[in-house]
C-alpha cells in the first residue's frame, strides 16, 4: 500500500504542471462549447505565442542566474526594424536579414552583458535603461513608421510545414513530426530505465512507465492530428518548429553542459561557485547575451507574422516572459528553474488568454484573471515548499532532461545558526 | 544576595536540539565593576549574553535572572533595554546612511505631538557625545566616521537609554591601538559613574588591564570566577582556565610520512577589500612539505582565513605583495580557476554561505569543482557523475539514502564530507581546510580527521586552520600561530602546548 502510494505520488508529481495545463484546456473546451481544441484555434495559439515562449527560454536562464531582463521587448522591436529596413532599403536577401538580426542581438546582448557582468550594475537597471534605449532606437531608425517585409521573410513568422508526399488527408510532415516526438519520448523513457538500472538506483515499475508513455503519446498524437487537419494551407507552424528546436537545445544546454551547470551554480550561490572555480562574470555575460539573441529572433518572428515592423512591437513582452518563467517554477532568488517548466508556464498564460477571449471576456477581466493566476500559482508553490511538501510547479521534468528542482526545506537543527554554534560547543569536551 | 550585586544569573541552562549550549551557568556582577567573560570560540559566551539580553526569551532557557534585586523575564531586546541592560555587538548595529544623532535615537525618537523633535535630538546627541568624549557634529553620517568612533556612538546610544549594565562583545576587535585605549579609558570612566560593564574579549592584556573580575566559560560551563586584584590573576592564569583540559584520544593513530618542501609562500601581504590602509595579512611566510599536516592557529579575525583565501587565487582582499613557490618554481595564481588548475583546494570555514549551493544535490556538488573531468564533447556525463559521487559516498561513508538527495538535508558532518569529496575529486596537491570540523559532532570529527590523515599519506600537503587548539595539537605535524595578520610563531608538534600556542595567538606581552 505504502509503496504503491509512493510510486503513484512520484508519478503524479512529474505530471503536475502538465495536469494543470490540461485541466485548463479542458475547462475552456467545455466553456467555449468545443471551440478551444479546433485546428484553427490551436494553430493560432501557437502562432500568436511562439515569440513569448522563445523569450521565456532565454529569460529562465537569466532568472536562474539571479538576474532579470526588462529590455527584451525593445530589443526585439529594434532588431525587427533594422532587419526590415535592411531588406527593404539595402536589398539584402531575407536569410541574410535573419543573420543580421541575430548578430545585432548578440551585439546588444554583449553591450548589456558588459554592464551587468563586468561593471557590476544590477541587470534590473541595465535592462531598464536598455528598454528605453532600444525602444527609442527602434522608433528613431524606423522613423516611427511601419516597415513591411517581403513574403519570403514572412515565412519564419507565418509559414507552415509544406504539403509533401501522397495525399492522405493529413499534412504528412506534421504527422511525421508527431510520430518522431512519440518515438523520442519512448526511447528516452526506456534508455532512462536502462541507465537507472545500470547505475543501481531504484527503477520505477514498468506499468508506470507504460502508462506515462501511453498518456503522453495520446496527447501528442491528438495535438498532431489537430495540426495536420487544419484548413488547407495550414499545418504545424514554422514558429512552433523553431520553438521546439530551441526547447530541445536549451533544455540540453541547461542540463547537460558545463556552462548550463555553471548558470545554476552562480544563481544558487555565487560565492560558493566562484570558490569552486566558476567564472561567474563570464556566465553572467553569456546569459545576458543569449537573452538578447533570442529577443532578436522573437522580434523577427513577430515581424514576419505581422508582415511589417512597427514602432510599438514588443511592448510588454518582457512581463509576459517573466510571468511565464515564474509560473513555470523559477525562484526570484535564482538557482531554480527549468526551460521546459517555463515553456509550460508560458503555455498556461497563452491558453488563459486565448480561452478567455473565446469566451468573450474582455481584456480588462483577462488581465485581472492573469494577474491572479500568476500570484496564486507562485503562492501555492511557496506554501508547498514551506510545508516541506514537494513543489508541484516546476517538478514535471525530472525524467525528461529538463533540469533540476529545489530540494525540500533543509532539516531544522542545521538551519538554526545558534544551534550550529552550540554544536561546536559540545565538541570541545 | 548583597546590595552590591547588580546582576545575578542563576543556573542558566540553554539547550538546542541535542546539545547543551549552557549547562547550569551562574554569573554574578557587582555594581560598578567591569566583569570580563573569557572562553574559547564556541564556549558559550555569546549564548549566555543572548539569554541575558532577551534574544532568547524567557522560557527558552532554564534558570533565573535577577537584576537589581528583581527577577526578570525578558521577552525581547526591548524589554531588557527598558530594564537598563544594553548589549553592543561585535558587528555594530548602526545605519551607515543616517546621521550620528539619528542613529543614537533610532527607535527611541523624542517627539512633540507625534513629530520628531529634531532640535532636541541633536542637542541631546551633543551632550551624549560629550560624555563618551567624541567631538563630532551629530549630523555627520555614520559612514563618514571610523570604526573607533562608531563604537563610541554605540556607547552613546546605550547611554541615551539610561543604561545600567553595558555588555560589550569584543569591543576592541576592530580597533587600532589608540582607539582601543580610548575605549578602555571610557569604560573605566563609566565604571566610576556607577555603570557596570560585561566585556567579552580575547585580548587578555586588555582584560588584565581593566577588568575587576573574570568569569571563565568552557564547554558551556562556568569554570571559575576570579578577582583580578585579590586572586593575583595574570594572563597565564586566565589561559590555564580557558584551555584547562587534557587531550583524550580523539584522533586516529597516525605516523606521518613527511617528504620535502613543495609549497612555500613568502612575505605575503594583503590589504583589506574595503578599507584602504588596513592590512589583513602582513608579511606572512610559511611552507608546507609533502605528506605534512600544517596547523594554522589563531583566534577568529586574526587573518587566518584571509591569508588562506588570498593564496587561493587571490579570492579575498587586495593583493599587495608576496611570492608563491611550488615545487621550487615561482608561480602566480591570479584567479581561483588558476589555483585549482595548479592543484590547490580550499575548503571554507563557512560551509553554508561559501562552500555549498544548498539548492544542489550531492552528486552535482561532488563534481562541481572538476566538471571538466566528466565532460566529453561538451556533454556532462550524468552516469559518470553518479558513479563518482557514489564512490566518494562509500569511501567517506557519507550517511545519505542516495546521492540524489539535496545537500541541504544533510547534517553538518555529512555536508563536510560532500565538500571534501568535491575537492578530493580535483586531485589537489595542497588542501587548505578552514575550520574543517566546525559544527560537526564528535563521531564525524573523528572520521574527518581520518580522511585528513589519509590525504596527507597520499603525499598531499594539508593546511588545517582551526580555533580549537586540541584539534591542532592532535592533528598537526607543525603549527604556525597568527595574530592580527602576522605569523607570530612556528612550533613543531612536540614543542607545542595549548598554553604556548595561546600566548602566541594572543601576542601576550610575555611571549613564550
Amino acid at each position: 500500500m505504502n509503496s504503491l502510494k509512493r510510486m503513484f505520488g512520484g508519478n503524479t508529481r512529474q505530471f503536475g504542471m502538465i495536469f494543470a495545463l490540461i485541466a485548463l484546456i479542458l475547462f475552456f473546451q467545455w466553456q467555449t462549447g468545443g471551440n478551444t481544441l479546433t485546428p484553427t484555434n490551436v494553430i493560432n495559439l501557437f502562432n500568436g505565442n511562439a515569440y513569448i515562449l522563445i523569450l521565456a527560454i532565454g529569460m529562465v536562464l537569466v532568472i536562474i542566474a539571479g538576474h532579470i531582463d526588462l529590455s527584451v521587448g525593445s530589443v526585439a522591436a529594434f532588431a525587427g526594424v533594422v532587419v526590415a529596413i535592411s531588406i527593404r532599403d539595402w536589398g539584402i536577401p531575407w536569410y541574410l536579414g535573419i543573420v543580421l538580426g541575430l548578430v545585432l542581438g548578440a551585439l546588444i546582448g554583449a553591450w548589456q552583458g558588459f554592464w551587468v557582468a563586468y561593471v557590476g550594475i544590477p541587470a534590473f537597471i541595465v535592462t531598464l535603461a536598455g528598454m528605453l534605449l532600444f525602444r527609442g532606437a527602434n522608433q528613431y531608425v524606423g522613423e516611427s513608421n511601419t516597415i513591411p517585409v517581403p513574403e519570403a521573410f514572412q515565412f519564419i513568422g507565418a509559414g507552415y510545414l509544406p504539403e509533401v508526399g501522397p495525399v492522405t488527408g493529413y499534412n504528412n510532415l506534421t504527422v511525421l513530426l508527431g510520430l518522431l516526438a512519440v518515438g523520442f519520448f519512448v526511447y528516452q523513457e526506456f534508455s532512462n530505465r536502462r541507465r537507472t538500472a545500470q547505475i543501481g538506483s531504484e527503477v520505477q515499475p514498468l506499468w508506470i512507465s507504460v502508462a506515462k508513455l501511453v498518456l503522453l503519446a495520446a496527447a501528442i498524437l491528438y495535438v498532431t492530428s489537430l495540426f495536420a487537419t487544419g484548413r488547407p494551407g495550414t499545418s504545424f507552424p514554422i514558429p512552433g518548429l523553431i520553438l521546439a528546436v530551441l526547447v530541445i537545445i536549451f533544455a540540453f544546454i541547461s542540463n547537460k553542459t558545463v556552462v548550463g551547470r555553471h548558470v545554476y551554480a552562480v544563481g544558487g550561490n555565487r560565492h560558493a561557485a566562484e570558490l569552486s572555480g566558476v567564472q561567474s562574470k563570464r556566465v553572467n555575460f553569456l546569459v545576458m547575451m543569449n537573452m538578447s539573441i533570442l529577443a532578436a529572433l522573437a522580434g523577427m518572428i513577430f515581424v514576419g507574422r505581422s508582415t511589417a515592423s512597427g514602432p510599438f512591437d514588443g511592448v510588454g513582452w518582457e512581463l509576459d516572459a517573466i510571468a511565464a518563467v515564474f509560473i513555470g517554477g523559477a525562484a526570484v532568488t535564482g538557482g531554480v528553474g527549468t526551460v521546459i517548466g517555463s515553456v509550460i508556464g508560458g503555455l498556461v498564460m497563452a491558453v488563459l488568454n486565448n480561452g478567455l477571449q473565446l469566451m468573450g471576456i474582455g481584456a480588462d477581466m483577462t488581465q485581472i484573471i492573469k494577474g491572479l493566476v500568476l500570484l496564486i500559482a507562485v503562492a501555492f508553490d511557496v506554501y508547498n515548499k514551506s510545508q516541506g511538501k514537494p513543489s508541484i510547479i516546476g517538478l514535471l521534468t525530472r525524467n525528461f532532461g529538463g533540469g533540476r528542482n529545489k530540494p525540500d526545506a533543509p532539516s531544522a537543527p542545521e538551519e538554526n545558526p545558534a544551534a550550529r554554534e552550540a554544536v561546536g560547543t559540545k565538541q570541545v569536551l | 544576595m548583597d546590595n552590591h550585586t547588580i546582576l545575578e544569573m542563576q543556573s542558566i541552562t540553554k539547550e538546542f536540539p541535542g546539545v547543551k549550549a549552557l549547562d547550569n551557568v551562574s554569573l554574578s556582577v557587582t555594581a560598578g565593576e567591569i566583569h570580563a567573560i573569557c572562553g574559547e570560540n564556541g564556549a558559550g559566551k555569546s549564548t549566555l549574553m543572548k539569554v541575558l539580553s532577551g534574544l532568547y526569551p524567557y522560557g527558552d532557557y532554564q534558570g533565573q535572572i535577577v537584576f537589581q534585586g528583581k527577577e526578570m523575564q525578558f521577552r525581547d531586546i526591548r524589554s531588557s533595554e527598558a530594564a537598563g541592560i544594553v548589549i553592543i555587538h561585535q558587528e555594530l548595529a548602526l545605519i551607515p546612511e543616517l546621521s550620528i544623532a539619528e542613529n543614537i535615537f533610532l527607535g527611541n525618537e523624542p517627539t512633540r505631538f507625534g513629530v520628531i523633535d529634531w532640535d532636541k535630538v541633536n542637542l541631546s546627541a551633543v551632550e551624549l557625545l560629550a560624555r563618551v568624549g567624541l567631538s563630532e557634529d551629530p549630523t555627520t553620517k555614520i559612514k563618514d566616521i571610523g570604526v573607533g568612533k562608531q563604537q563610541l556612538v554605540e556607547i552613546a546610544k546605550a547611554l541615551s537609554k539610561s543604561v545600567k549594565l553595558l555588555i560589550l562583545d569584543e569591543p576592541t576587535a576592530a580597533l587600532n591601538e589608540a582607539d582601543s585605549q580610548h575605549l578602555l579609558d571610557l569604560m573605566s570612566g563609566l565604571r566610576s559613574k556607577g555603570i557596570s560593564c560585561i566585556m567579552i574579549s580575547h585580548k587578555l592584556n586588555e582584560i588584565e588591564q581593566i577588568a575587576d573580575s573574570i568569569t571563565i566559560i568552557r564547554d558551556g560551563k562556568a569554570i571559575e570566577t576570579l578577582h583580578i586584584k585579590n586572586d593575583g590573576v595574570d594572563e597565564d592564569r586566565i589561559i590555564r582556565g580557558m584551555v584547562g583540559r587534557s587531550l583524550e584520544s580523539r584522533f586516529p593513530d597516525h605516523t606521518p610520512k613527511i617528504g620535502e618542501t613543495f609549497f612555500e609562500v613568502r612575505n605575503w601581504t594583503v590589504g583589506h577589500p574595503n578599507v584602504a590602509d588596513r592590512l589583513v595579512c602582513k608579511n606572512s611566510s610559511f611552507k608546507v612539505r609533502r605528506g605534512e599536516i600544517v596547523g594554522f592557529a589563531g583566534l577568529m579575525g586574526a587573518g587566518r582565513t584571509e591569508l588562506a583565501r588570498s593564496v587561493f587565487g587571490r579570492s579575498y582582499g587586495n593583493f599587495k605583495s608576496g611570492q608563491i613557490f611550488k615545487d621550487g618554481k615561482e608561480v602566480t595564481y591570479k584567479s581561483v580557476p588558476q589555483a585549482i588548475e595548479a592543484g590547490l583546494a580550499y575548503v571554507t570555514e563557512d560551509r553554508k554561505s561559501l562552500g555549498l549551493n544548498l539548492l544542489d544535490d550531492i552528486k552535482t556538488t561532488t563534481v562541481s569543482a572538476n566538471l571538466k573531468k566528466i565532460t566529453h564533447n561538451f556533454v556532462v556525463d550524468n552516469d559518470e557523475e553518479y558513479r563518482v559521487a557514489e564512490e566518494y559516498r562509500k569511501s567517506l561513508r557519507t550517511k545519505t539514502p542516495s546521492v540524489n538527495e539535496g545537500v541541504a538535508k544533510l547534517s553538518g558532518g555529512n555536508q563536510q564530507k560532500v565538500v571534501l569529496s568535491k575537492w578530493m575529486f580535483t586531485d589537489p596537491d595542497l588542501l587548505i581546510l578552514d575550520e574543517p570540523t566546525r559544527g560537526i559532532d564528535v563521531g564525524a570529527k573523528y572520521e574527518i580527521y581520518g580522511i585528513i590523515q589519509k590525504l596527507a599519506d597520499q603525499g598531499k600537503g594539508v593546511i588545517v586552520i582551526s580555533s580549537e587548539l586540541p584539534e591542532l595539537l592532535g592533528l598537526s605535524d607543525r603549527i604556525y600561530t597568527i595574530f592580527e595578520g602576522s605569523i607570530t610563531g612556528e612550533v613543531t608538534r612536540e614543542q607545542a602546548s595549548q598554553e604556548s600556542l595561546m600566548k602566541l595567538m594572543t601576542a601576550s606581552r610575555k611571549s613564550a
